[in-house]
């Protein structure tokens, strides 16, 4: 076995995979990967399952360090400037880590997440099938909360397997594609043609759990209350001061606010990657389409290994990588405290 | 009676799942079509759900839009729906021990003041009350009863704690709950219960399923030390019976 140790990293970074299923009916979330097709990405690079178990890493930077041999790790998500000593890593890229050697990666420059696979996966003890951290229920594993320095992974040695990159094709760029209801009927025609046409950002306080959208109030039909009743990943619901929240993966199980539409499954992960204060547009789409669109997602997750290619086959795009600033080792602009690189103990 | 109400509504919640509406308002016959719908799909599963999630009213289908489209499932669920809920013969009963006030149930003075009579008088018509879990959710285990004393009917607090205890014993509106883990809440601390409704190493994980009935006795503060010693411990310590 080698070990993968967290030499340092930013809040809002925890070990992730495909959720918790089948305890919802008892209150339990399902947790899981923000962004489905980057995580699965990640690990079709280092041939595990799609929803294998992987370090899903938040907006700011973090760093990981190969000790008692070489490991085999690959990077997809949002994109990040990366380094290994110095030299430039490609996103989308599998690589190996030999003894001693550090990967470094900066903030994320658009989106927000980006997922580290490791070859065999993260090491856990599953609860409902998964090592989710749900950080609220205490679940997840190995550690059942978000990442700090000096974590650490128990994994398998690297296999000395040639190196791998994934062509994944361009994200839509459109507007978020949502199917109405289940209580569309709560707003009356007006105020869910201002939902659909306005533009929207999200809010710096968004989180896991759900994501504050920032636009024009929208006002209920008959007032902000309903009924608690069961909520999906994706669900966009009204509070009282009329700005939607779209529920993510550590969402509550059920919710009694009115939900106007719900977010695609296609368009979920585009949604969790869409940076705070970025504009954007929701457009309503028919359940036919929503449904054709779930189905390709699927396929296309399935079909990640055929888009596996030797990474020899083309050389790395240096001059794309430092188009920006290799930030390296950095400090949070926001709260300074929360970013520390530390020694491994 | 059940059969009285108008039929179910087919409400899409995104592409992979569905809510099938009994009722807009918190209504015990919508509550047992509820229970009755899921219990039915348990029991002859339709290919391509994944998860259902009871409510007050309404039953949450995940299912698979490769296995199943959304209109194809509605017209397999429909005819499953409107069937009349055949009638409860038996369900499990939990007899929920609670220590009510002092630090463990903070509002309960409030409450009675507001109310214009005694704690004690609270306590009884609480523990008095013969309820149902109506529904899970929110966090794991916290269990929404309906069967509160209309007398104890009385709005949620003005501004909603951050964070309350777990095992916390609370009413809200015409709801009481029964909270496993620490959590916000909105609603009145009444008392607190050793009882743990979700427990990871613990065989059941959950203790309460919905259409369970449920009734509370009173312990003392020494009492729950004791009790709340043997539930950490791993040991079921509310008492089932079979009515």
């Amino acid at each position: 076995m080698s070990r993968l140790v967290v030499a340092g990293i930013g809040p809002a970074s925890s070990v992730q995979d495909g959720g918790r299923h089948g305890a919802q009916r008892y209150g339990l979330t399902v947790s899981g990967a923000m962004d489905r097709l980057s995580l699965a990405a990640a690990n079709a690079l280092v041939g595990n399952e799609p929803f294998a178990a992987a370090v899903e890493i938040g907006p700011f930077g973090a760093a990981f360090t190969a000790r008692d041999g070489a490991v085999r790790v690959a990077i997809s998500g949002a994109p990040r400037n990366a380094d290994v000593a110095g030299n430039p890593v490609a996103m989308d890229t599998s690589l190996t880590l030999k003894d001693g050697e550090t990967l470094t990666l900066g903030f994320a420059r658009g989106g927000a997440f980006t997922y580290l696979a490791i070859e065999g996966a993260i090491k856990g003890e599953a609860v409902f099938g998964s090592l989710a951290v749900n950080a609220r229920a205490g679940l997840g594993s190995p550690y059942p909360r978000p990442l700090q320095a000096g974590d650490e992974f128990s994994v398998d040695a690297a296999s000395g397997a040639g190196e791998l990159r994934i062509e994944l094709p361009k994200p839509p760029s459109g507007p978020i594609r949502v199917v109405l209801g289940p209580q569309d009927d709560e707003f009356d025609d007006a105020n869910k043609a201002l939902f659909l046409d306005s533009e929207w950002k999200i809010s710096a306080t968004s989180d896991r759990m759900g994501y504050r959208l920032e636009g024009p109030a929208i006002k209920h039909l008959h007032g902000h209350n309903i009924v608690s009743d069961g909520t999906v990943n994706g669900s966009i619901q009204v509070p009282g001061n009329g700005a939607p929240i779209a529920l993510m993966m550590d969402r509550g199980t059920s919710g009694g606010y009115p939900k106007i539409a719900t977010v695609i499954t296609a368009d979920v992960g585009r949604l969790a990657q869409t940076s705070a204060g970025t504009a954007f547009r929701f457009r309503a789409v028919g359940m036919a389409e929503a449904q054709d669109e779930a189905r390709k997602f699927a396929q296309l997750i399935r079909n990640l290994p055929d888009r596996l290619r030797s990474a020899d086959s083309v050389a790395l795009n240096i001059e794309a990588l430092s188009d920006a600033n290799v930030a390296g080792y950095a400090v949070s602009a926001v709260d300074a405290g929360t970013w520390q690189v530390t020694a491994e103990p | 009676m059940a059969a009285t109400l108008p039929p179910p509504r087919l409400l899409p919640s995104g592409d992979s799942a569905v809510t099938v509406e009994f009722s807009r308002t918190i209504d015990d016959d919508a509550n047992q079509r509820v229970l009755a719908l899921d219990k039915a799909l348990a029991a002859s599963p339709i290919e391509g759900i994944t998860e259902t999630v009871p409510t007050y009213r309404s039953l949450l289908v995940h299912y698979d839009p490769g296995k199943i489209g959304f209109d194809a499932l509605g017209e397999k669920l429909l005819p499953i729906a409107i069937q009349p809920p055949p009638p409860v013969t038996k369900a499990r009963r939990w007899r929920i021990p609670v220590a009510y006030g002092g630090e463990h149930g903070i509002d309960l003075e409030d409450v009675a003041r507001a109310l214009n009579t005694t704690p004690d008088d609270i306590v009884a018509r609480h523990a008095g009350g013969d309820y149902k879990v109506a529904m899970i959710g929110f966090t794991p285990g916290w269990s929404y009863l309906s069967g509160l004393d209309k007398s104890l009917h009385m709005s949620r607090r003005q501004s909603p704690r951050l964070l309350t205890p777990a095992g916390t014993i609370s009413i809200g509106g015409v709801q009481a709950g029964i909270q496993c883990l620490a959590a916000p809440s909105g609603w009145h601390l009444l008392g607190r219960t050793p009882v743990r409704t979700y427990q990871l190493h613990r065989n059941p994980t959950f203790l309460t399923e919905p259409g369970d009935r449920v009734t509370f006795f009173a312990i003392d503060h020494k009492a729950f030390e004791e009790l709340d010693r043997a539930a950490e411990a791993g040991e079921i310590i509310a008492e089932q019976v079979l009515a």
